[in-house]
């Protein structure tokens, strides 16, 4: 049995459905956070083995870029959750619902 | 010279815009000398023109000047145009010649009055309009001038409208009149529809070729005749003009005597090719209509005691006999009576004004008596008026009212008959009226019926009733003069006294009905005519001069009560009218307005659902974007190949 | 023998998502990302590409994770959600609907798809493992070197970005005093907390 790029890409899959679901579930902003960071893990994982496949350095490169973005993403984020959370603990993404129409 | 035709309306246009910005600051009296000498100028401009035709060829006699395109929109392109042609030529004539006078006049009766300016400016105004309605080269200027005239009727009516009655009359008459429009409007559409223009031009001569159907000719007809009749103040739409009295005198005859009312017969006459081939009926209810109102009018004015309104009864008269012409085939005889008419009713109605200035401001004529004393320019210029009107020869009247009458036996005796009838009715309460104020003993200091203060006539007897100013009896000499030469136009001794029959051959199309009575019938008619108009004058003057035949039997309340038409029509208004009304006004809020309504109530129960999607809420958001993953995902995958 | 290695990466990777769906502790979901991340690290180094494998541990499972526990450390986050019960109608079946569906629907595209990848293949060539880090270096600053700098640029505007958003709007910031550190620990929700991982000092 020889380990091919479909396992991957299967395993990437199944990951990134796990924290689809996730996002959905969960009413905590830090572990809806975490899920998001388990999609762009499978997504990292999609491109190296792909790169790998292809031979090509690029889905390397991508993921770098992906990591650097990540970070920042959750640089702001996690200030954003501070800003909003820092009012009550306990407080959950329900409450957050002044945009409602 | 043709091409300065512009120059016609252009000037009253002028003068209109000057008096309405600067008439306040040029002030009285410039501001009407400004209006008269403009319309002195529209005059010898349409003296120039004519000149100019009279001196081609008959075949030569039409030219369109046009000034630019006003509306060019695809099919329909209608242009700022004259059609200068004999018809045209002829009304001008007698708008901008009566037209000056009248301002000429108005400068001595509006002398005092607060809206001076803004008379002569509405005064300009309305000769404009006159003057692009007769002028226009097509259907759509001619009902540009319509609207106008009907515009400045209101404007003028109400000119005192600080007194309610004097703006209800104004409303009246354009609410009336607006009826006619509607009428003109679908003939508009109609002509539009059919010829692909509203071209005189295009549309006259493709009817004389004989390319348009009874059906259509029939329809545009009928539509030009309702709007002629709102316009002309025939029956049913008549029942302004009585009010409209309520106007100063010159704008009573200018307005509603010598132009504005003359508009439904130029129209019919201008439109004679489709009269001509639409079904044999439209002539006729043309003719009977014209002479019914004739009669009931007649009876009418002989019971009135306001000598403003016996004259605008008489005025619906003798626009009854212009229409009996039209419907008879007789177009040059309408067209010969609207320029004698022009003239003697004008005349009538100037004087009319002095005698009432003379008696500061009293219209009742059973305060009058002997004026001729105190008014003797007044006094003959009347009489001039009135033996024209009556039909006496050889003063203009009579000629033109004998041809009414040789057509109308040419047609139907029974039309003759109700016409010599409405002849003999006309001799006599204009007699009445002469008789009632210039003949006898002033009856201005006898007690009237009703008065309580004892006192009152006494005091009245110091008055005395003044001449009144050149500007104001010039005119009136003026037109006297035309009262009784203008029938020498058309004399109906042989053709080349016909002068204004051949005048008027380009404009006719040969639709003109050739006469089937031979020469003794026509003398037979004309002096039963004339005998007629005599025993109409010895009645009244038996009645009312010399008291030997009572008078109630001739005052019948209910000619003075108008056949009771207006209180009928008012309480029809009222009562079921404004249910109908009501009803109307009760749909169009709950039908058409609740569709509107509930379109919009509709869409807020749609976006109430909708809303629900928005609850603010993140996971939701989220979930969305995650079912639109998943579509697109699904929808990529069944479309591409893999 | 890759197969093995593949199969346990996989494993860890899988039992950590879960870990993190269904940890009712915060602390224990970030614990549980702490080893996904490895089994990720551990993938790639399967798959030749060791650089990323190194930054994967150090930049996500070190300092990504670790802010994620500043975070809820400071800010007491640390309750554990009750997942027994959904507040939001409906919420869970339209999950399951959507997580399902794509795991489904990425399941058939590997299934269904028959020529296999289509895509060009070429460009930057892949190295071996040894070499990748030198590859990924020339790659990053000869080629791409702008977007390298943009990226840097978007990290310094992310970090001003997070102080601006999480410091307290009343009054301007004050200084951090030199003793303050040790004096605010029993603290946690102190005024000058960075917890957007800038280094300590504040304007």
């Amino acid at each position: 049995m020889v380990v091919t790029t479909g396992w991957y890409l299967a395993l990437g899959a199944a990951l990134f459905s796990m924290g689809a679901v996730g996002l959905l579930v969960r009413r905590n902003p830090l572990v809806m956070f975490m899920c998001v960071e388990l999609m762009l893990n499978a997504v990292n994982l999609t491109f190296v083995s792909l790169g790998a496949e292809l031979g090509d350095l690029g889905g390397q490169l991508s993921v770098f870029f992906v990591l650097v973005v990540a970070a920042a993403e959750v640089v702001v984020g996690l200030a954003v959750i501070v800003a909003i959370m820092r009012r009550r603990s306990g407080a959950t993404v329900d409450d957050l619902s002044v945009l409602g129409g | 010279m043709v091409d300065l035709i512009w120059l016609v309306p252009a000037l009253p246009l002028a003068g209109f815009i000057v008096l309405i910005f600067a008439g306040r600051r040029i002030g009285e009296p410039g501001a009407g000398w400004l209006a008269t000498g403009v319309m002195g100028g529209s005059f010898l401009a349409t003296l120039g023109v004519f000149i100019d035709m009279a001196g081609r060829s008959t075949h030569d006699r039409r030219a369109v000047v046009t000034l630019f395109e006003w509306i060019p929109a695809g099919d329909l392109s209608v242009d700022i145009g004259f059609l200068v042609d004999p018809l045209s030529i002829t009304m001008c004539l007698f708008i901008t010649g009566v037209g000056a006078l009248i301002h000429l006049y108005s400068v001595g009766y509006m002398h005092g009055d607060d809206g001076f300016a803004r008379f002569f400016a509405y005064l300009n105004l309305f000769m404009f309009a006159m003057l692009m309605l007769v002028l226009g080269d097509s259907l759509l200027l001619t009902f540009l001038g319509w609207e106008g005239v009907g515009a400045c009727s209101y404007l003028l009516i109400s000119f005192w409208f600080t007194e309610p009655a004097n703006a209800t009359a104004g409303k009246k008459a354009f609410v009336t009149n607006r009826i006619g429009d509607w009428g003109f409007m679908v003939a508009m559409f109609a002509t539009f529809f059919t010829f692909g223009s509203l071209n005189y031009v295009d549309v006259l001569d493709a009817s004389t070729a004989g390319t348009v159907a009874q059906g259509t000719a029939t329809l545009i007809a009928v539509m030009l005749l309702v709007g002629a009749v709102g316009k002309s103040a025939q029956f049913p739409l008549y029942l302004w003009l009585p009010d409209a009295m309520a106007g100063p005198t010159p704008v009573s005859a200018l307005i509603h005597a010598a132009t504005m009312v003359t508009s439904g017969v130029y129209l019919l006459t201008r439109m004679n090719p489709l009269i001509a081939d639409s079904a044999g009926w439209v002539p006729d209810m043309v003719a009977w209509l014209g002479v019914g109102t004739a009669l009931f009018a007649a009876t009418i004015a002989m019971a009135q005691t306001d000598i403003k309104k016996v004259l605008a009864y008489s005025t619906v008269s003798q626009l009854g006999y212009m229409f009996l012409a039209v419907g008879s085939g007789a177009y040059v005889a309408a067209v010969f009576h609207m320029v004698t008419h022009a003239f003697f009713k004008a005349l009538l109605f100037l004087g009319s004004g002095s005698v009432i200035h003379g008696m500061d401001g009293d219209q009742d004529m059973r305060h009058y008596g002997g004026l001729r004393r105190f008014m003797p320019v007044t006094t003959g210029t009347f009489v001039v008026g009135w033996l024209a009107i009556a039909g006496v020869p050889p003063f203009s009247g009579f000629w033109s009212k004998d041809e009414i009458l040789t057509f109308a036996w040419n047609k139907s005796p029974v039309l003759w008959a109700l016409g010599l009838l409405t002849a003999v009715l006309t001799a006599f309460y204009m007699t009445r009226l002469i008789a009632l104020t210039f003949a006898g003993e002033s009856r201005y200091a006898e007690q009237r019926t009703g008065e309580e203060d004892a006192e009152a006539a006494t005091r009245r007897a110091d008055h005395t009733p003044h001449e009144s100013p050149r500007t104001m009896t010039a005119p009136l000499v003026v037109l006297a003069v035309l009262a009784v030469v203008a029938g020498f136009v058309q004399l109906p001794f042989s053709s080349s006294t016909r002068w204004l029959e051949h005048w008027l051959e380009p404009s006719l199309y040969a639709n003109e009905v050739h006469l089937g009575t031979g020469g003794a019938t026509q003398v037979l008619l004309a002096a039963i005519a004339v005998v007629g108009g005599l025993v109409g004058i010895g009645v009244a003057v038996a009645v009312y001069v010399k008291g030997r035949i009572a008078r109630e039997p001739f005052e019948q309340p209910i000619f003075a009560d108008a056949w009771r038409i207006d209180r009928s029509v008012a309480a029809f208004m009222g009562g079921p009218g404004r249910r109908g009304f009501e009803a109307t006004n009760r749909f169009d809020g709950q039908v058409v307005d609740g569709a509107v309504y509930g379109v919009a109530g509709l869409v807020r129960r749609l976006a109430g659902v909708l809303r629900m999607f928005h609850n603010g809420m993140v996971r939701t958001y989220a979930t969305g974007i995650g079912l639109g993953a998943v579509a697109l995902l699904a929808w990529f995958l069944t479309r591409s190949t893999l | 023998m890759e197969v093995a290695v593949f199969t346990l990466g996989a494993v860890i990777v899988l039992s950590g998502g879960l870990g993190v769906l269904l940890a009712r502790n915060p602390v224990h979901a970030a614990l549980f990302l702490v080893q996904t991340l490895f089994g990720v690290a551990v993938l790639f180094v399967l798959l030749e590409a060791t650089f990323l494998a190194a930054v994967q541990v150090m930049v996500y499972a070190g300092a990504i994770v670790i802010l994620f526990l500043f975070v809820i450390m400071l800010l007491g986050v640390d309750r554990a959600d009750d997942l027994g019960i959904e507040p939001i109608a409906g919420q869970r079946p339209m999950a399951a609907v959507v997580g399902v569906s794509l795991a489904g629907l990425l399941a058939t595209v590997l299934l269904v798809a028959v020529d296999g990848l289509t895509g060009a293949r070429g460009g930057t060539p892949l190295g071996d493992a040894g070499d990748n880090t030198r590859r990924l270096g020339e790659a990053l600053f000869t080629d791409m070197v702008f977007a390298v700098e943009l990226t840097a640029i978007l990290l310094t505007v992310a970090v001003v970005g997070a102080v601006a958003l999480a410091r307290r709007l009343s009054g301007p910031m004050q200084p951090l005093p030199v003793v303050a550190i040790a004096e605010s620990d029993d603290q946690p929700t102190e005024a000058d907390d960075e917890p957007a991982g800038a280094t300590g000092e504040d304007s």
